[in-house]
């Protein structure tokens, strides 16, 4: 079949040309932006939800490096990326297979900041490389077999452990465990990893502290502008998708913005898409969600929880009932890109991937009323 | 299809957004947090009075400002340090940091520091072409990666422009580098057209004014998207020292430039006069000056500036909200509490909307639940929502005659989607401070409420309930009877088949007694609510269409799962028997006491208490708790979150109290008795009095480490020897109806809270005064006793009064012996409900024990002997005792028929 072969070579150059480097972003952007133009785009679920399935151990965690480390290693999930990449990848197969289009990155954690808890701040670089690495090869293979769904990776910058704008100390309300300039440093070295392995998108996502997300973004911006990368996606530029975390029904993030101040605290870049996640249920995020999408100029996407955690802290929602409480935001037009975040899992994403097929994408329409 | 608008409209963040839509005529920017322009500013952030530099940023907000201006360049000032520092400290104070912030400085390193620390998108103030094209882009290219908007000032290489033509040509060049070079978004691009002094006697500052107008206009008209801001003060720098003519120049200024569109500005508020009110004459001068209309116009305004004498000007409360529309102004009232212009702005907006509901439905709602919001995220408090309630009651007051009545055309049964709770203190009960309060937040937050107000019965509460289509009925009550009557309510309600969700609350009311009591006769929703704040979840979850049954499925589960652990508690729960307690008691050394007799025996009556005296005896700790703010009087008032308003909330209640005792609201009576008496096993006999009168007391029964005594009160009184015991009443609530009546009648339920709540304080201090009187004088066993309030407060007294109803006795019944004996009703008035509740509300009564030891306690969990063996003593069936007992039983009763 000529056709396939073309594409597989035309993988191959877009890969390895390091000319070429560019124009391969171009394309993977522009396709990127033409299907979103078309249909709603389906994001994968929740990482941590499935890596408990597998019931790993202390040593699963530990490379060969890492046999002596002095700190328990277990629960370091972005660590199984390089101590068991073979776990990753498969959850990146369950979700593609689901009918993911954009898979994320397993690097929530993957900032040395995050990871200084673990005392391997200088695994950051390797971790969020070999993250992308193995989401790319995934989702190449997957796409090598249907090319005419093609899949993306999404480089994952999450919130770090730290906060920029709010004090951890009661006491001492001025006081901050981390600053604009440090966070933007573990930021710049994070997206340089997840871009040099291979994303399609980054993704700043979880935003509890909107400082912590312009640190983000201020990052991006510097790493663009050293390799010459366009800001917009539509002049080329690796698209950046932002979203954020309303944290209860107050209806504000952690750091006590609401969600249109929130919107306009982040729209300083062409972004992608703006959107919501964590936290809430589907239920419980639709008002908010109604904010976005009436007021952002970006694509919108949403991956709420499976519901809010019962007693013991466990997402029980099913796969059906999350589809029916999505199904009500895709009523309204809301959204452009979907996906589930703690407690989701393949079965969820499957039936969120059936359910859009119904729906068409939110568009979005400006309207001057600039008339003084 | 999602339409957004305003794509090219500035838009501004706090933790809330502020977007310059072309309604919002004016944005008002905060300067007071400038070092250069506030000395008061600049001293406490040289001496690192942060705090008190906080409370100038949060006067501000109060007084109106939209955004922050924000500037740390002084000389003796590390301005690096200082930013972080205030900006951080900003950061953690909502109310403040709600509105965006503006960082103002002329050096560079501050505005970056600055820009590190804010989340939301705020401005640079400023930038220029001063030092060169390079440096411009470079610094704007920066702002814009921190997602800033930016002031740009009318600078160049060549100097500040100030001309017309100079001035547009640099904002020309400016908005030209940064959109098409930097590509900054135009509409993040505000110019400062530079605002010089004019009248200044210089010939080249005559046009100062004007060309800033005309250069604000060509700028909006040429340069789009791009937003015109400056300081206004300037304006008038030639007049310091003679304030109304700046007030009115300021004014004046303001009002053309914003004709020629200026978007924000730098005003001092109270710097500025209402421009109709300037005096004609002035403002004729004033605007000659401005606008360059001829040669004579400065000497005109100096001459005439020397006759405009500068009075003392009372100090304004910024006004400026008086211009927003007609909702923001209705929200801005209900959110600050303020009265004044409710019904003008009630009605503008009944003829606006057309309807008088929707009037209540749209702005008095959503403005109420702003205010709910606020209370629910800890920004305001009570006394501030019961403020903002009464506005909103005198609203609907005034809208409610305008509302189709049955039978009118556009009269509709099911007009309002607006829920329904009915509140009600149960019979037996009358005091209702906790229920009106719980029905301010429950109004607040989107809910109609229908108060039946106190002693209400079960039928009554029933059929109110029916006849207005109720969503959710709340009971009430403070004393340990209506327990009792609550239970009875519900199973009332069960039996005419009322499903309504059912709340119960008030002081004695608790989760574990409605679990085991009330929720098991009623199959409906029954919820136990903690506090105020918590009803209005609670109140939401319980009538949702889409949470309802859930909720009723859990919380039913919830009680359920707590009787069945209440009850094994209860086999577990050790008790020794009564006989074994009573011969544990308190270890007195009686050889060695000798009682005191008293050095006026028998009955004492005060008919007119001196309330001046009473106040000084106020513990003010409660008084703050009842209005929900929690913390030891007097260092609430320094609280870094509550102080303020406890502050304030003390204040007002001082200005009350002051009212109280000059216009003779209140009258304080009290009877106060001390008798020879005898022990007779747990019950204390009452000797030489005309009849029989005998008090019985209960003793802990709870298994005691060794040495602990199970303790009772009567083993405060001599076991073999007469000895002497007291009691008495007072009350401060005389006279309180007809205010109460009349705050009511104008929907102050601020005020009238106030009242009830500062008349219980009264009564409080009344006990607290009398007890002292009855050490010192009336029984005299302390003669040369001398403690300041604080010391009387933590009861370091000697001697004590326990209350029948209250921990130590809480047996209510021994009230009606005790009133008999004072003859209370006819010494004071005080009465008695059927559930043993004091009428007036605002009134106190106990017993005294003299005994140097005698002290407070709580009697616990009691057993069934215990119980048989009062019911006996006191002549009472033992169901009887047990229903008056019930909060202290260690057992459940036996189910037997209610006698009715």
């Amino acid at each position: 079949m000529p056709e396939k072969d073309e594409r597989k070579n035309f993988f191959f150059i877009r890969l390895d040309s390091h000319k070429l480097f560019n124009f391969r972003f171009m394309n993977r952007s522009e396709l990127l932006l033409s299907i979103a133009k078309k249909r709603i785009l389906i994001l994968d679920g929740a990482m941590g939800t499935m890596i408990q399935r597998y019931k790993l151990g202390e040593e699963d965690f530990r490379t060969s490096e890492l046999k002596h480390h002095p700190k328990s290693l277990k629960g370091n999930n972005d660590l199984l990326s390089l101590s068991r990449p073979d776990v990753i990848k498969a959850i990146h197969a369950a979700y593609l297979e689901a009918g993911a289009d954009i898979i994320e990155t397993n690097t929530f954690s993957g900032t040395s900041i995050a990871q200084e808890d673990y005392g391997l701040q200088h695994l950051a670089y390797q971790i969020n490389f070999q993250s992308a690495k193995i989401a790319r090869e995934v989702a190449d293979e997957f796409t090598n077999k249907s090319p005419e769904k093609p899949r993306f990776v999404a480089g994952a910058l999450g919130p770090t452990n730290r906060t920029a704008s709010i004090s951890p100390d009661v006491n001492d309300p001025g006081y901050r465990a981390i600053t604009f300039d440090q966070l933007s440093e573990a930021y710049q070295e994070q997206v340089r990893g997840l871009l040099d392995g291979g994303s399609d998108i980054l993704l700043v996502e979880t935003i509890f502290d909107t400082l912590n997300a312009k640190a983000a973004l201020f990052a991006i911006q510097e790493v663009y502008e050293e390799r010459s990368l366009p800001l917009n996606p539509e002049e080329g530029g690796v698209p950046v998708m932002v979203s954020g975390t309303i944290t209860d029904a107050s209806g504000r993030t952690l750091s006590g913005q609401t969600t249109e101040a929130f919107l306009i605290s982040v729209s300083h870049l062409p972004l992608f898409s703006i959107g919501l996640n964590c936290a809430l249920g589907a239920k419980e995020l639709r008002p908010y969600l109604k904010v976005m999408a009436d007021n952002a100029p970006f694509y919108v996407s949403a991956y709420p929880n499976a519901g809010l955690p019962n007693e013991f802290g466990q997402y029980d929602q099913g796969a059906k009932e999350m589809a029916e409480q999505v199904e009500e935001f895709l009523k309204e037009g809301h959204i452009n890109i979907l996906g589930g975040c703690c407690g989701t899992t393949p079965e969820h994403i499957a039936a969120l991937a059936k359910l859009v097929e119904k729906y068409q994408p939110r568009k979005i329409e400006f309207v001057n009323t600039e008339d003084e | 299809m999602s339409k957004i608008h305003n794509q090219h409209i500035l838009k501004l963040s706090g933790l809330e957004p502020l977007v310059f839509t072309p309604e919002i005529n004016f944005v008002n920017i905060g300067e007071r947090t400038n070092v250069t322009g506030s000395k008061k500013f600049a001293k406490l952030i040289l001496n690192g009075q942060y705090d008190e530099a906080l409370e100038i940023a949060l006067d501000q907000v109060r007084g109106g400002a939209q955004i922050l201006d924000v500037c740390m360049d002084e000389g003796m000032l590390d301005g690096v340090a200082a930013m972080e520092k205030f900006l951080n400290l900003i950061a953690s104070e909502p109310e403040i940091s709600r509105i965006p912030i503006m960082i103002d400085s002329s050096r560079w390193e501050i505005i970056l520091a600055g820009l590190k620390c804010i989340q939301g998108k705020g401005i640079v103030n400023s930038i220029s072409l001063k030092n060169g094209e390079e440096e411009f882009v470079q610094q704007a290219k920066t702002i814009k990666k921190f997602g800033a908007a930016v002031v740009v000032m009318a600078f160049d290489e060549q100097g500040q422009a100030d001309t017309y033509q100079r001035r547009i040509d640099i904002c020309k060049r400016s908005y030209e580098i940064l959109v098409n070079q930097v590509r900054f978004n135009p509409q993040d691009i505000i110019f400062d057209p530079n605002i010089f002094p004019v009248a200044t006697g210089m010939e080249e500052h005559r046009r100062n004014a004007l060309d800033f107008f005309l250069a604000t206009q060509w700028i909006k008209q040429n340069l789009p998207g791009a937003k015109v801001s400056g300081g206004v003060s300037n304006v008038s720098f030639s007049f310091r020292g003679n304030n109304p003519v700046r007030e009115a120049m300021h004014a004046a200024f303001l009002y053309h430039a914003i004709k020629h569109g200026m978007d924000m500005g730098i005003v001092n508020p109270t710097m500025l006069e209402v421009y109709d009110d300037i005096p004609k004459d002035l403002l004729e001068k004033v605007e000659n000056v401005l606008f360059d209309r001829n040669d004579h116009a400065t000497e005109d305004l100096l001459s005439f500036a020397e006759t405009v004498k500068s009075q003392d000007k009372k100090e304004v409360v910024s006004e400026a909200w008086r211009q927003d529309d007609v909702e923001r102004r209705i929200e801005h009232a209900l959110v600050k509490g303020i009265i004044d212009y409710i019904v003008e702005d009630a009605e503008e907006a009944r003829l606006k909307y057309q309807n008088p509901l929707k009037v209540i439905e749209g702005p008095l709602m959503d403005g109420m639940n702003v205010v709910g919001d606020l209370f629910g995220e800890g920004k305001m408090f009570l006394p501030q929502v019961v403020k903002s309630a009464r506005v909103m009651k005198k609203a609907v007051a005034y809208l409610e005659p305008f509302m189709p009545k049955a039978g009118d055309v556009g009269y509709s049964e099911e007009q309002s989607s607006i829920k329904k709770i009915l509140l009600a203190t149960v019979k037996g009960d009358v005091h209702d401070i906790g229920k009106n309060i719980v029905g301010v937040v429950l109004a607040c937050n989107n809910y109609q409420i229908i108060d039946l107000g106190v002693m209400v019965d079960a039928q009554k509460i029933i059929d109110e309930a029916v006849r207005n289509k109720v969503d959710i009925i709340g009971l009430s009550g403070l004393i340990t009877p209506s327990l009792d009557e609550m239970v009875n309510v519900a199973s009332e309600m069960e039996r005419q088949d009322l499903k309504i969700p059912l709340l119960i609350g008030g002081a004695t009311t608790s989760r574990i007694h409605t679990a085991v009591k009330i929720d098991p006769v009623y199959s409906g929703t029954v919820v136990h609510v903690t506090d105020a704040s918590k009803s209005v979840p609670i109140a939401g979850e319980a009538i949702s269409e889409e949470t309802k049954e859930v909720y009723q499925r859990e919380i039913k589960a919830t009680y359920k799962k707590l009787r069945e652990e209440h009850e094994a508690k209860q086999q577990i729960k050790q008790l020794v028997s009564y006989e074994e307690a009573q011969a544990n008691p308190v270890f007195i050394d009686w050889d060695h006491f000798e009682p005191v007799a008293p050095a006026h025996k028998g009955i004492t009556v005060m008919e007119d208490l001196d309330l001046n005296v009473l106040r000084k005896y106020i513990d003010w700790t409660p008084f703050f708790s009842t209005w929900m703010l929690s913390g030891k009087f007097p260092k609430i008032m320094e609280d870094p979150v509550i102080g303020k308003e406890a502050k304030r909330l003390y204040e007002e209640a001082n200005n009350m109290l002051d009212q109280i005792i000059h216009e003779k609201w209140l009258k304080a009576k009290a009877v106060v008795g001390i008798f020879p008496v005898e022990r007779v096993g747990d019950d204390i006999k009452v000797l030489g009095a005309s009849k029989e009168y005998s008090f019985h007391f209960l003793r802990q029964q709870g298994k005691k480490g060794k040495g602990v005594p199970n303790r009772s009160l009567v083993d405060y009184i001599h076991p073999r020897k007469p000895d002497y015991f007291g009691g008495f009443a007072v009350t401060a609530g005389w006279g309180i109806e007809p205010k109460l009546k009349e705050f009511q009648d104008n929907h102050d339920d601020y005020h009238d809270i106030m009242l009830k709540a500062l008349a219980d304080r009264l009564a409080e201090a009344g006990a607290e005064y009398l007890h002292e009187l009855v050490r010192k004088e009336i029984w005299a066993y302390a003669p040369s006793e001398s403690l300041d309030n604080e010391s009387l407060i933590k009861e370091e007294y000697m001697g004590i009064r326990p209350a029948p109803g209250y921990p130590a006795c809480p047996e209510h019944s021994e009230k009606r012996t005790l009133f008999d004996l004072l003859e209370v009703e006819k010494n004071t008035g005080i009465t008695l409900t059927d559930s043993f509740a004091m009428y007036p509300t605002s009134s106190v009564s106990g017993f005294y024990f003299a005994h140097p030891e005698s002290k407070y306690f709580g009697l616990g969990k009691i057993g069934e002997d215990q119980v048989a063996s009062y019911a006996l003593r006191k002549g009472v069936s033992k169901a009887q005792a047990e229903r008056w007992l019930s909060p202290n039983l260690a057992y459940s009763p036996s189910l037997h028929v209610q006698e009715n």
